[in-house]
């Protein structure tokens, strides 16, 4: 696969046709890896193909946080590439970022090409919206957290394997009947920062930081450790010393739990369908991210992860006309559904959205829409819009130590959250410093 | 008594020395003076806005708990390493020593871990002891052993210690069979003859001429300890959990090279420059009192 990817890329540059000097080159560095990644080629040569004017030419530059690194050392020596996948902690960086970013928006109107930002869905454009509402990037993979349960191992239990649990509750419930039944892991979390604290926040409306979760500007300070916050990581201490909750691991280390049918239950990625469906030996079942019904207005809405296309400064503004026409191509429906239908990411314009539905597709892939009927349940408030943090990349990394000092017995949920919040406040006003 | 070598040549001496002093100039003082110089900066991702900000970044350090609990699990994990991982090869090199056929397929076989990258090593313990996935681990559990290195902060060390040791103990095992091999076997007779046992042998012959060897690979093995065993601390335990394995030189690479923050990443190295270069001075001043060259 190398070796065919450096032919392409060779093919690509204009090595081996040698006929390519007329067009416009648009570098697009990216992290999809494996299939995602062979989905990106075929996105890029597909825009090739229906012009001949600009090329462009994907590559991949490692995990999201190697691509940024590499992006940055080239804009420090002066050769940045056209596009650049970010992925959603590193968004606050790249807003702050004034000079060697050229805003989406902006870009657009230059070109004169078709941009509405109500074309996206709004769980999605808001994340990457200045206060004004103004898209300062190109969404492009979005994903959500759901709920996937093992539907042997509930019939297994005598749980209604049709009608996972909606609420916190209920899941304490089934996880008990889980683990009577001799289920080594009642549930397991993937990325816990992401589900267990910023998704829940949103999901029951409550704030995660201060200023709209960060959007009112870098003077944001954390304020995750409320008593609804408090209260769920407890439940979730007090589950794990019951050992109805096994923790795994900070990202998707806990999926493979899952996968081999260890663990009955996991909150993760709506991404994960396809790993899931392609490995998972048993039937299984997605269902909406629990909530606790006593709180008021929840369920609220889910927020995103994912990342989104940032265009970097160019000298040569042909690159911007070439960048601008590719995201209008990036953004029809037919690119949409085919990512969507493909990857399991959410489809990114409500266009796409309501292509796949009358295709039927949703009746076909049960679960498939849970992820998008997450993010539009209702109308995303200041709380649930996303979140805008500066060294989120080593917040998250305070939230996760201090989580498992819970799930390890160390500390109370309450101590725990509270020195996170201060932990991470720190790192905030080292961000808004640096910033300045 | 010192040795002196003769050179009729005045520069030539200089000259035979100058490509050491080039390589440690250009690898090992420019970053260092880099780091200095970084360390007091406070800077954007994208260096856009460099400040100047005195001493803030050590200030913050210092002022940060679990950086201090980073120091205690450094501490102790390359006591473990040094200590085990020294013993260890060191019974090894002697029954290697002793064995008479097929040594060098025994040899060989200890020496190979050496080939393997840290990253590598890394994933390889994963591969058998990760709770999710591990071969080990599903072993481990029949037993009744409940193997779990995300939540368990002891079997997280213990992994990260095992990994390393693993790692190091071919160069260890190398140096201390070359020692062995070096000892003249007169000496080792004349006790036997004298009526000494092995073990008797061992500690007042062998092992006080093999201190020199000993005493270089224990500063070896406490500068590995604290540099070169982040990859393994980031393809297995990341530091976890709740910062149980955060050892110093993962912080600095995680905020360096993850979290981009560059200045706050130069001051942690350069508090474990200064870490490493007081432990060897005292490795020189005291320990080698004791060696016999």
């Amino acid at each position: 696969m190398r070796f065919k990817y450096l032919v392409a890329m060779l093919a690509s540059a204009g090595l081996l046709s040698g006929n390519a000097q007329a067009q416009t080159e648009i570098q697009w560095w990216h992290s999809m890896a494996g299939k995602l990644g062979d989905k990106v080629g075929e996105i890029a040569q597909k825009f090739n193909a229906s012009q001949s004017e600009y090329k462009v030419v994907p590559v991949f530059k490692g995990q999201y946080d190697e691509s940024m690194t590499a992006a940055i050392a080239a804009y420090r020596s002066g050769n940045p590439p056209g596009i650049l996948q970010v992925y959603e902690v590193g968004t606050a960086q790249m807003m702050a970022a004034k000079g060697p970013i050229k805003p989406v928006y902006q870009m657009m109107a230059e070109q004169h090409e078709k941009f509405d930002p109500k074309a996206y869905l709004s769980a999605v454009s808001g994340y990457y919206s200045d206060t004004k509402g103004n898209m300062l990037s190109m969404p492009f993979n979005s994903s959500t957290q759901v709920l996937y349960v093992n539907k042997d191992a509930f019939k297994k239990a005598g749980l209604d394997p049709s009608n996972p649990p909606k609420t916190w509750p209920d899941m304490e419930k089934a996880a008990v009947k889980l683990k009577d039944s001799g289920s080594a892991c009642a549930y397991t979390t993937g990325w816990q920062s992401w589900v267990q604290l910023e998704s829940f926040s949103a999901w029951h409306n409550v704030p995660f930081a201060t200023k709209q979760n960060g959007f009112g500007g870098p003077d944001t300070r954390l304020e995750f450790n409320g008593p609804l916050q408090v209260r769920h990581i407890q439940n979730l201490g007090d589950w794990a010393k019951k050992g109805l909750f096994i923790y795994a691991g900070r990202k998707d280390e806990p999926l493979g739990k899952f996968m081999t049918g260890e663990c009955a239950m996991i909150t993760t990625s709506s991404g994960s369908y396809a790993n899931i469906k392609a490995n998972a030996k048993f039937e299984f079942g997605v269902s909406t991210l629990p909530y606790y019904p006593d709180v008021k207005g929840a369920p609220q809405n889910t927020i995103i992860g994912g990342a989104t296309l940032w265009v970097m400064t160019q000298k040569d503004p042909k690159i911007y006309a070439g960048i601008a026409k590719f995201f209008t191509f990036l953004s029809s429906p037919a690119i949409q559904v085919d990512w969507h239908e493909s990857t399991g990411y959410v489809p990114i314009t409500l266009a796409a959205y309501e292509e796949t539905k009358k295709s039927g597709f949703y009746e076909k892939n049960p679960g498939f829409d849970v992820a998008i009927n997450e993010l539009t349940n209702k109308v995303p408030t200041p709380n649930s819009k996303g979140l805008r943090l500066g060294n989120f990349v080593q917040i998250r990394n305070v939230i996760d130590e201090e989580l498992e000092a819970v799930w390890g017995g160390k500390k109370s949920a309450k101590e725990a959250l509270d020195t996170a919040v201060k932990r991470g406040n720190e790192l905030l006003e080292k961000f808004q410093k640096a910033n300045k | 008594m010192e040795k002196r070598a003769l050179f009729r040549s005045r520069w030539l001496p200089y000259a035979l020395v100058l490509p050491q002093i080039l390589i440690s100039l250009v690898f090992f003082f420019w970053p260092a003076i880099q780091a200095l110089y970084w360390s007091v900066l406070l800077q954007d991702a994208f260096a856009a806005k460099t400040q100047f900000v005195w001493f803030d970044n050590f200030t913050a350090l210092f002022s940060d708990d679990t950086y201090f609990a980073s120091f205690k699990v450094t501490a102790m994990f390359s006591v473990l390493v040094a200590a085990i991982g020294l013993s260890v090869s060191l019974l090894l090199a002697v029954l290697a020593d002793r064995v008479v056929r097929g040594a060098t397929l025994y040899k060989t076989l200890l020496i190979w871990p050496y080939a393997v990258a840290p990253a590598v090593a890394g994933i390889l313990w994963l591969f058998l002891l990760s709770p999710a996935i591990g071969v080990g681990t599903y072993a481990l559990r029949r037993f009744g052993v409940d193997w779990n290195y995300y939540v368990n902060a002891d079997q997280a060390l213990l992994l990260i210690v095992i990994a390393a040791i693993w790692k190091q103990i071919s160069y260890n095992f190398l140096f201390f069979l070359a020692g062995l091999q070096s000892i003249p076997y007169s000496l080792v007779e004349a006790a036997a003859i004298d009526g000494a046992g092995p073990v008797r042998r061992f500690w007042t012959i062998v092992f006080p001429l093999l201190s020199p060897t000993a005493f270089f690979l224990l500063v070896v093995n406490i500068v590995y300890a604290f540099f070169d065993t982040f990859a393994i601390v980031d393809a297995t335990t990341q530091g976890g959990p709740a910062g149980a394995t955060q050892i110093l030189v993962f912080k600095v690479y995680e905020d360096g090279f993850k979290a981009l923050d560059l200045g706050g990443s130069a001051a942690q190295s350069v508090v474990l420059m200064v870490v490493v270069v007081a432990l060897t001075v005292v490795q020189f001043r005291w320990v080698e009192r004791k060696v016999q060259y």
